[in-house]
């Protein structure tokens, strides 16, 4: 096809649906501010930007579950509210969502069709129409799953294919795709590819979500950038090149954002041995040695998470030893972890990590009780000191110790989810995803203070699926994938490309 | 489906219940006998009835226990009115009473709804709200059999097909929760709700209203069987079905309604009920003290909920692999 | 918010708003003030309500059920609940009544009444912390269990003719009109609001119930901090059913009916929130005075005490409901 002309057809168009000047503020932070956005029929448009970006929020201002603080959405130019997911449905938007939105106990046909049921006589729910629209939607998709099926019996894959099928089970003239391809596996990516031009011929606007370059410059046909809750740039990908694409997203040459650490790790703190558990993860053996920082990379759901909460003592192991300073321990309980010196900063800020309707000085406190007590009694005036001392080394933003970490922003929230275990004095700190979904400046922050800690001769293990972040902080990097080990990397051989095709588990021909 | 539903704890209840049964009959022969069964049922009726309004509120993740408290109120009043004006004819009152159950669940729903107060904390003050309200209008008398109307008390007796209008009832209530759970978009969104309150959203499902209308209509079942109550026993005071409310939750947690919310089936509820209450109309039967059955039905709701925790729990989430082959 | 990121972080203060203004703006203060404009009401109304014997007499009607409130509202504060307080009572009670036929002595039933809450207790705590069931229905099951294990002994029966020094528990009183129980009430609101404020434990407590995960992973072994609230709420129920039984001087199956209502409603009027993580003793025992005062100024009207229970019942809901209706009205103005 002639490059020029394609670029004629994609300008020509009208958009279908247009939003203008969009705010979106929460207590305490601007989710997104003053952003712009146009999606065309026909067209595919890839809306980047790294974690915190606004784009999760962009998603819910469209589909109707946040109504925007300020600004319009247009639909064929004409203003219009939607106040309920409903609206939203109405107008021909629908949307594959990030996390799944779906329901356990109902069955597979039931989660594509609920809200929007096909009735029968006496506006009925035609069960058996259901099933066979709904068989036909998954034919449609290439996922060979029983409508029946309860949907709890599913596994991350196949229950994404659901939400996919949902999404496509109303007919919508805005498809919105939130990361469709995070949990597939490669043969199921190539069908949904094959999908998205499908509904591109068909005359359909998309919205494409997604952190992987390859796949925006395989199938988009525009560009949005979001940084920090704001619209950066928008335009045709055929304009842009992948390190351009980069570079607006982060703001910055990538080099710039990791600190120079010197990395002369010390002896062996920490060593697993044949870690297993029976659904999660099995034979994981590494060393940690002091001052380092081990990398863990993997796609969503290679059980890096469960395995880090398996050391931490929160589920139960079914085989395999550790090993801390030359003694091997057993870890039950996340309070034995504790005192053996392994603490874990949770993926999960707000349901893990922080409490956030407790002041900061007692979140900081609360493993450390025994320290700032006095027989079982709480001693205010130790603990504020001893919050003080670490949420300051951290540069924590706040109005006073007492207030609630809840009116945090993440990154603060983050900063003191840390401070709380540093004030044990661990041995060896375990930080999962310690930077998503807060801004840049917290971020830097986080980085710098992990190799401040790593310099001082904490081990640290970082579990991230940011590549960039794996590549700029770790010493060496162990990828998982399917609760196995898949590669290690010391150093040599680390690049993206070995670090992606490690986690997907594609062949290499000549290795 | 069906196939399906037969391996479920609903088919486990069932057997349970048979078994009963069967035990009962072996001591006591003619218990199994189709006219005694029906007997069972028809005292279980108006249980099995609050127990399906109980089972929307729950599987929305909310709790009724106001119910009792709703039935003996509109009881009370429909037995005053009789009382006072014996011509106001019996389905005036019969309406008066669902409407009267209904205003009550929608105080509650309400609350719930546009005030976002957790449902124990409103339905325990209405509990004690609307039995306080009992003694006011009655001022702590009680309507007496032979202050009622003959049509009053006749219509629940009533036998069509030998089997008594209160039974017809049920079954009628039980028919109308099988396709409105199952067949309508309220039905489904009260699943839904429970299941995954935030999900519902995005599926345009509004929460608080759907807890308001599982509220709404246990309490119209509620008045209903206020008046059926008063009517079959043919006396109205003001302790009327004290404690009752307990006995719902028993047999919705019998019938593995998960207080959870999301998970239940009418079936599940109707056999929790007819498992009390053939246990309450067993116990005399085969010659156990009737000031066995609390402690029964205490062990029972213990050993339900233990077995649905056990049948809910155990599977893992499988990411291994070997265990998700793809096809 | 802007305030929230402004600070630099060289001058993080301890607290910003003083605990005066603090208090001063709580919830313990508006029940303080219901129970003031109470209290001016009931001594308006009956001209018996100030006198000293009277207002000692007052206190029975909450003494019992705020021994069991103080537990159930540290077990509230944690996210569970324990619906089977009455029917530990009725269980002890038929205990220490059973043991009487045996000619068992005060030392022998008090030994009795508290061992019955305690294994109760241990009994709802191990369904709950063991088996991971919820707490709400396992106290409805063991309510019935416990009540009905009562009637099976006693049936339409009662037990009496305890010894007259066991009287002194329920009848007794230290020093002119101060009850044996309302010092106890007193010992127990201190020791519950140190446990509760001051001591780690208590702080575990808030913890867990306002987020039980991030507690666990903070090393709080949630399980035994769990399972010792309801033993503690066990033992609690076995005081209140020495007390009660002393009092009454008789046992009967039907003893203490629906008191695990009115302890629920206490609580929670008293400013715990039914979902976990907040609430205070002070609170409770705040609302156990409205209670108390609601339940013996209406009785000296000739009140009943089911009409009583309508005021109750509409203050839980109104204390709760009027706040939230108030800012309801505002953002919905304001938008």
């Amino acid at each position: 096809m002639n490059r020029m002309t394609d670029i004629e057809t994609l300008t020509s168009a009208d958009p279908v649906l247009r939003l203008s000047g969009i705010t979106k503020t929460f207590p305490g932070v601007t989710a997104l501010s003053g952003v712009e956005l146009a999606l065309y029929p026909g067209q595919v448009t890839a809306l980047v930007g790294e974690n915190g970006a606004g784009k999760s929020t962009l998603v819910k201002i469209l589909t109707g579950i946040y109504v925007p603080n300020e600004g319009q959405i247009l639909v064929d130019e004409q203003p219009t509210r939607f106040t309920t997911a409903t609206d939203a449905s109405d107008a021909g938007i629908t949307a594959i969502h990030q996390e799944t939105v779906l329901f356990d106990e109902l069955s597979v046909a039931e989660n594509i069709y609920l809200g929007h049921a096909p009735r029968g006589r006496f506006g009925l729910v035609d069960w058996a129409k259901m099933r066979a629209d709904a068989t036909e939607i998954l034919d449609r998709i290439g996922a060979k799953i029983d409508p029946r099926t309860p949907l709890r019996e599913l596994g991350i894959a196949s229950k994404h294919l659901v939400a996919i099928a949902r999404a496509l089970s109303v007919d919508a003239r805005v498809v919105v795709m939130d990361e469709p391809t995070a949990a597939l596996s490669q043969a199921e990516i190539e069908e949904l590819y094959e999908l998205v031009e499908r509904l591109k011929s068909e005359g359909k606007a998309i919205l494409f979500i997604s952190h992987k370059f390859d796949e925006i410059f395989r199938i988009a046909d525009r560009y949005t950038v979001f940084r920090d809750g704001e619209m950066v740039d928008a335009g045709l990908i055929a304009e842009v090149t992948e390190d351009q694409l980069v570079e607006k997203m982060v703001g910055r040459s990538m080099d710039a954002i990791f600190p120079q650490r010197d990395h002369t790790p010390g002896d062996t703190v920490l060593s697993v041995d044949g870690y297993s558990h029976p659904t999660e993860f099995e034979d994981i053996s590494f060393d940690l040695r002091q001052g380092e920082i081990l990398g863990f990379y993997g796609l969503v759901g290679a059980g890096r998470s469960e395995f880090m909460q398996a050391l931490f003592g929160v589920t139960k192991p079914s085989g395999g030893s550790v090993t801390i300073d030359g003694q091997e321990i057993s870890i039950r309980s996340p309070a034995e972890a504790i005192e053996k010196g392994i603490v874990y900063v949770p993926e999960d800020r707000g349901k893990q990590g922080a409490i956030t309707a407790m002041p900061i000085f007692q979140n900081v406190t609360l493993p450390s009780l025994a320290q700032t007590s006095n027989r079982g009694f709480v001693r205010m005036a130790e603990e504020f000191a001893l919050a003080r001392k670490y949420t300051e080394r951290l540069d924590l933003r706040a109005a006073s110790l007492d207030q609630n970490v809840g009116n945090l922003s993440g990154g603060n929230q983050q900063k003191v989810v840390i401070a709380k275990w540093l004030a044990t004095k661990p041995k060896v700190i375990i930080l999962d995803e310690p930077t998503k979904g807060i801004d840049v400046g917290s971020k830097a922050a986080v980085h710098e203070f992990m190799a401040e800690l790593a310099a001082e001769g904490l081990s640290v293990i970082m579990v991230s699926s940011e590549i960039p972040e794996i590549l700029g902080m770790s010493d060496r990097v162990i990828v998982m994938r399917d609760g196995l080990i898949a590669a290690r990397f010391d150093g040599e051989g680390l690049t993206p490309e070995a670090l992606v095709r490690a986690a997907a588990g594609y062949e290499e021909s000549a290795a | 489906m069906i196939g399906q539903a037969l391996k479920s704890r609903e088919a486990i209840l069932a057997g349970a219940l048979i078994l009963l049964i069967i035990v009962v009959e072996s001591r006591f022969s003619g218990f199994a006998a189709p006219g005694n069964l029906a007997g069972v049922f028809n005292d279980t009726s108006i249980l099995i009835m609050l127990a399906l309004g109980q089972t929307l509120v729950i599987l929305t993740r909310c709790i009724d226990l106001s119910l009792a408290s709703n039935l003996a109120l509109t009881g009370m009043v429909t037995a005053m009115i009789n009382s006072a004006m014996p011509g106001v004819p019996v389905v005036a009152l019969i309406a008066i009473a669902v409407a009267l159950g209904l205003l009550m669940g929608a105080f509650n729903g309400i609350l719930v709804w546009k005030l976002d107060i957790p449902p124990i904390v409103v339905t325990l003050g209405t509990l004690t709200i609307y039995r306080g309200i009992i003694f006011v209008v009655s001022g702590g008398a009680w309507v007496n059999s032979h202050e009622m109307s003959e049509a009053y008390k006749a219509i629940p007796r009533f036998e069509i097909l030998s089997l008594p209008v209160l039974s017809w009832i049920a079954i009628a209530v039980i028919a109308a929760f099988a396709v409105g759970v199952n067949r309508t978009a309220l039905g489904r969104a009260f699943y839904a709700v429970g299941g995954n309150p935030s999900a519902a959203v995005y599926t345009g499902i509004n929460v608080g209203k759907t807890r308001f209308w599982a509220f709404v209509i246990a309490g119209g079942l509620a008045g209903l069987c206020g008046y059926l109550w008063v009517s079959r026993y043919a006396v109205a005071y003001t302790d009327v079905a004290g404690g009752f409310e307990l006995d719902v939750v028993a047999a919705c947690v019998i019938g593995g309604i998960s207080i959870a919310g999301g998970l239940g089936t009418v079936t599940g509820a109707v056999l929790g009920a007819l498992f009390l209450g053939t246990i309450k109309n067993a116990l005399p039967v085969v010659g156990i003290s009737p000031f066995w059955q609390l402690a029964i039905s205490g062990a029972a709701i213990i050993i339900a909920v233990a077995f649905n925790a056990r049948s809910e729990h155990g599977k893992g989430r499988i990411i291994l692999k070997k265990a998700e082959a793809h096809s | 918010m802007s305030l929230a990121e402004g600070t630099r972080p060289r001058n993080l203060p301890d607290r910003l708003t003083n605990r005066g203004t603090r208090v001063l703006r709580s919830w313990e203060m508006l029940l303080a003030a219901i129970a003031v404009l109470i209290f001016i009401a009931n001594t308006q109304a009956s001209p018996y309500f100030l006198d000293p014997w009277n207002l000692s007499d007052a206190t029975f009607n909450f003494t019992e059920k705020a021994m069991i409130g103080f537990a159930m509202a540290l077990l509230i504060i944690s996210g569970e609940i324990d619906l089977s307080v009455a029917g530990i009572i009725a269980l002890a009670s038929t205990a220490m009544g059973w043991a009487l036929q045996f000619g068992v002595g005060t030392p022998g039933l008090v030994a009795i009444g508290l061992a019955v809450g305690l294994i109760c207790g241990a009994f709802n705590g191990v369904l709950v912390t063991r088996l991971g069931l919820p707490s709400i229905v396992v106290t409805i099951g063991t309510m019935s269990l416990f009540r009905g294990l009562s009637y099976v002994v006693l049936g339409d029966q009662a037990f009496n003719g305890y010894p007259s020094d066991f009287a002194f528990f329920g009848r007794g009183y230290v020093f002119w009109v101060i009850s044996f129980e309302l010092v106890l009430f007193l010992i127990f609101a201190l020791i519950y609001g140190v446990v509760l404020h001051a001591t780690n434990f208590g702080r575990q407590v808030y913890a867990i119930g306002n987020n039980p995960t991030a507690a666990t992973f903070s090393g709080i072994r949630m399980q035994r901090v769990k399972m010792i609230l309801f033993l503690l709420t066990g033992v609690m129920s076995g005081i209140a059913a020495i007390c009660l039984t002393s009092r009454l001087g008789s046992t009967r199956p039907s003893i203490a009916f629906a008191w695990e209502l009115e302890v629920v409603t206490m609580v929670v009027l008293g400013g715990v929130s039914i979902l976990g993580g907040a609430g205070s003793i002070l609170g409770v025992v705040i609302a156990a005075l409205i209670m108390g005062m609601v339940t013996f100024g209406l009785g000296l009207l000739n009140v009943p005490g089911i009409v009583m229970s309508i005021f109750i019942g509409g203050l839980l809901i109104a204390v709760i409901a009027l706040p939230r209706l108030f800012t309801l009205i505002r953002t919905g103005r304001a938008s």
